[in-house]
């Protein structure tokens, strides 16, 4: 190591004003601060500092989001070798999801931080790390056959539209992450959803090849109860990719078609308890997600029409990405109400209006991305509001000082 | 028995080197300095030259707005340097000490005799009426405006802080006259406010105050927040801030009739081998209490106050005219820690929970361990901010600087100090003491 910083400080140099490199100064020092903490001490005010930086901060995240990932990944093997009609071993089926999952990882976070590195550049600012948080959320959130040059395009579109023009991380009004899935979902719809993109059924860099076996359908749970024919709840099953009915538990644990991260919800769970208990992420936020969703599905269940209106709510929580939004997405505290009270308005609205677009909306069954885009756009008039409620306070006060 | 109020926000920051409570001695120093940038909110304007010979007491410069606010000169002796800065402005004002000085004699007075005009007076001709300080703008009080309120804090709840109680000992006379010609400055009351911890009678059984008694974290001691849980500033209002320590100075002045700036200091810090209490007078150069009793080998940071609202000085640097503590912790600069984001070491520490938190002191150096960001964490603030005011908006307000939306969220009630430990938890290492400073001062030149 002390080679190392022996050579970044022999470098430093060509990168500062005046250095040939000068332009890539950001990336140099996005780097440093990456190997090294930055030795700058205190000029004014406190003396110490809290040892958490934002550095630290998406770390945290990242590693919340590690348990969702490896499950995902795992997923996708099992999905593809039952789709083929093959068994296999446990980690064959890992290590198929995992190539099949890095190149949309590597895109991701290539244009991603590309992007940000230039901005870096240009604004003379340090690399926010933000998008470390976002380059992971993306490839989870999208169908494991949604083609890499989509991805970039989406990855582009929300950095420079979603974050850039509004100043940065920190300043963005919706979801980075959201908004590629949405850009995704509205340009490209035959990508996005219906049968044919949550399970892979071609190999991967020629591993898993084979022919899809009869009877096979790629169709989410959720998918399959928005399009049945079903009169009511008692008469719909829910079936795997081969017919096979499917658990609770395969759907707690993640054995079903879905995009990598939302599957197991097991595994986000995982995550939550990691967020809460370094207090990265809000509990607030996340339990009232579900209470607005358990309010909606029991409205919903009571004056029920179909199968979907019928659903239990714990379906609700365990299908598509309820519980990954409530948990990775609404809790995103600079797209989130930022006040606590905001919070729970915010999260339970979000839980609210997912089950209500899932239930209303006849032709796509998952309302948990509008949802939180829609309630990103009334954050900060939440937020308006709790704090409005601060200032007439003290205005009363000073009005009543001043009368006497 | 005192109304308790229990503060639940905050932070005590586990830090070591608490000094012990032993007085170890008095410090002198050839030469004192005065830097009359400590009294915030004054334009400073000489009233001695070069080789003026002064005694305790006697003013050094004075206000230009308020010409009758005068300084007073910790020790008698011989003005031998006025160091200037940049635009002339004043730095310090170097004073030759003599061995033992001479006091300026101001004249015993009897407070219950004295009017509220005569009490001021005598504050103000003493040199020392910068004890006094106001909110809104925590400026040095000005004089001709009335103070709807004083309010003091009888303990600091800051990190490594010292005990008031071990301070005030003996000097419980001197309290109840100081707080008595306070009384008299006001037509409203003046609040003292206590610690659960607090245990001198001068103090628990003050006379003619109304006692609070606070218990809770850091910063349960500060003065902007007692006031904010006993009766917040309004937008007009104007009241007056003390600590017990300087009270004492007042009374000082009315039971001797002498300006003596001597404070009993704590030696603290985790770089400070023997820790302890010692008397001295502000100004004083604090070299021979550092000398031989610090780490030795690695850069260090000295700081005149606590490690969150305390000065930077140097290893020459003088006691200034607030303090009560000086605290040495390592700079820090010569430390390179490899993957800090992803340290495991027991050596870090952090409010929140993205370190492990144990039970222990921590040593913690200077550095500010991450770069600046804009704000991004929510709810951060606020856990350390226990007034009914949104910290984080407050901020915001200030940085726009938007005069309404200050006013409406509350900028006349606080002070850069409450803010420091927002400052501290600041995921995105923000100088918030700086901009509530800078924020406060562009108010008051606005508004006044």
């Amino acid at each position: 190591m002390k080679a190392l910083k022996k050579y970044l400080d022999k470098i430093k140099p060509n990168f500062e004003e005046g250095g040939k490199l000068h332009w890539l100064y950001s990336t140099y020092d996005a780097f440093e601060t990456f190997l090294f903490v930055p030795n700058t001490t205190s000029k004014t005010g406190v003396h110490i500092h809290d040892a958490r930086d934002s550095k630290r901060t998406m770390i945290i995240v990242i590693l919340a989001l590690v348990p969702a990932l490896l499950v995902g990944m795992y997923n996708v093997g099992l999905q593809h070798y039952m789709a083929v009609g093959q068994d296999v071993t446990l980690l064959t089926r890992f290590v198929y999801g995992l190539i099949a999952m890095l190149p949309l990882i590597v895109v991701s976070y290539v244009v991603g931080l590309g992007i940000e590195f230039a901005m870096a550049q240009v604004k003379k600012e340090e690399v926010a790390e933000g998008y470390l948080v976002s380059g992971m959320l993306i490839p989870m959130i999208v169908p494991i056959d949604t083609p890499l040059w989509m991805v970039a395009i989406a990855v582009a579109f929300s950095v420079i539209f979603a974050k850039e023009v509004f100043g940065g991380t920190g300043y963005n009004i919706f979801n980075v992450a959201l908004i590629a899935r949405a850009f995704l979902f509205f340009s490209y719809p035959t990508k996005m959803s219906g049968d044919q993109v949550w399970v892979r059924t071609a190999d991967t860099f020629g591993m898993g090849g084979g022919t899809v076996i009869d009877g096979y359908s790629g169709a989410t749970p959720l998918g399959q109860i928005a399009t049945t024919d079903a009169g009511g709840f008692g008469e719909f099953a829910f079936r795997g990719i081969t017919g096979q009915s499917l658990s609770i538990s395969d759907m707690f644990f993640g054995f079903i078609p879905g995009s990598v991260g939302e599957v197991s919800t097991f595994a986000i769970l995982l995550g939550a308890l990691i967020l809460i208990v370094t207090g990265v992420g809000s509990w607030k936020t996340m339990l009232s997600v579900f209470l607005g969703g358990l309010v909606a599905a029991l409205l919903v269940n009571s004056f029920a029409q179909n199968a979907m209106m019928e659903m239990p709510v714990y379906y609700h929580f365990l299908l598509g990405g309820f519980a990954f939004g409530a948990v990775f997405m609404a809790t995103d505290p600079v797209t989130s109400a930022r006040t606590e009270k905001g919070k729970w308005i915010f999260g339970f609205f979000i839980g609210l209006l997912a089950v209500a677009i899932r239930v209303f909306n006849p032709g796509y069954p998952e309302g948990m991305m509008l949802a939180i885009l829609f309630m990103n756009a009334f954050a900060p008039l939440i937020d308006f509001y709790v704090i409005d409620a601060n200032i007439k306070r003290r205005a009363k006060r000073a009005a009543a000082a001043n009368a006497i | 028995m005192a109304n308790r109020i229990k503060i639940k926000k905050g932070l005590q920051i586990p830090l070591l080197g608490v000094s012990d409570e032993t007085l170890r001695g008095e410090i002198t120093s050839e030469f004192v300095r005065i830097c009359p940038e400590d009294f915030h909110g004054i334009t400073p304007k000489l009233a001695v030259k070069v080789g003026d010979t002064v005694k305790a007491g006697t003013a050094l410069f004075y206000d230009k707005n308020h010409a009758d606010m005068l300084f007073a000169s910790p020790v008698s002796g011989v003005i031998t340097e006025i160091e200037r800065g940049a635009k002339r402005r004043i730095l310090n004002i170097v004073i030759k000490a003599d061995s033992s000085s001479i006091y300026e004699d101001f004249g015993k007075k009897k407070v219950a005799s004295l009017s509220a005009d005569e009490v001021k007076k005598s504050i103000l001709d003493a040199g020392i009426w910068f004890v006094i300080r106001q909110r809104p703008y925590d400026v040095v009080a000005n004089p001709s405006k009335q103070p709807r309120d004083i309010f003091i804090t009888a303990f600091d709840s800051a990190p490594l802080a010292p005990s008031y109680d071990f301070l005030l000992k003996g000097q419980e006379e001197e309290l109840q006259t100081g707080l008595d010609a306070l009384a008299k400055l006001t037509a409203g009351k003046v609040y003292l406010s206590i610690g659960k911890q607090t245990t001198n009678k001068g103090l628990r059984e003050a006379q003619h105050v109304v006692i609070n008694e606070f218990d809770g974290p850091h910063p349960a001691g500060n003065v902007g927040v007692q006031i904010n849980k006993l009766k917040p500033v309004n937008r007009g209002e104007t009241v007056w801030t003390l600590n017990a320590l300087d009270v004492v100075i007042i009374g000082r002045l009315f039971n001797k009739g002498i300006v003596d700036l001597t404070r009993t200091i704590a030696l603290t810090g985790s770089e400070v081998k023997q820790t302890g209490y010692y008397r001295m007078v502000i100004g004083t150069e604090l070299k021979s209490l550092f000398s031989n009793n610090v780490t030795e080998g690695i850069s260090l940071r000295y700081i005149s106050g606590n490690p969150l609202t305390g000065r930077k000085i140097d290893a020459h640097g003088v006691l200034r005219a607030y303090n009560s503590q000086v605290t040495v912790i390592p700079e820090g600069d010569d430390v390179h820690e490899a993957f800090g984001w992803a340290s495991l070491s027991p050596k870090r520490y952090s409010a929140g929970g993205t370190y492990a938190r144990l039970k222990k002191a921590y040593r913690l150096d200077a550095r500010t361990l991450g770069g600046p960001r804009a704000i991004i964490v929510s709810n951060e603030y606020d856990k350390v901010f226990p007034m009914d005011i949104y910290p984080e908006q407050l901020i915001k307000a200030i940085m726009a600087f938007n005069i309404d939306k200050m006013e409406a969220l509350g900028i006349y009630e606080v002070a850069p100090e409450d803010f420091a430990l927002c400052e501290f938890v600041d995921t995105s290492k923000l100088e918030l003491q700086h901009i509530v400073r800078t924020g406060l001062d562009l108010l008051r030149k606005e508004m006044e």
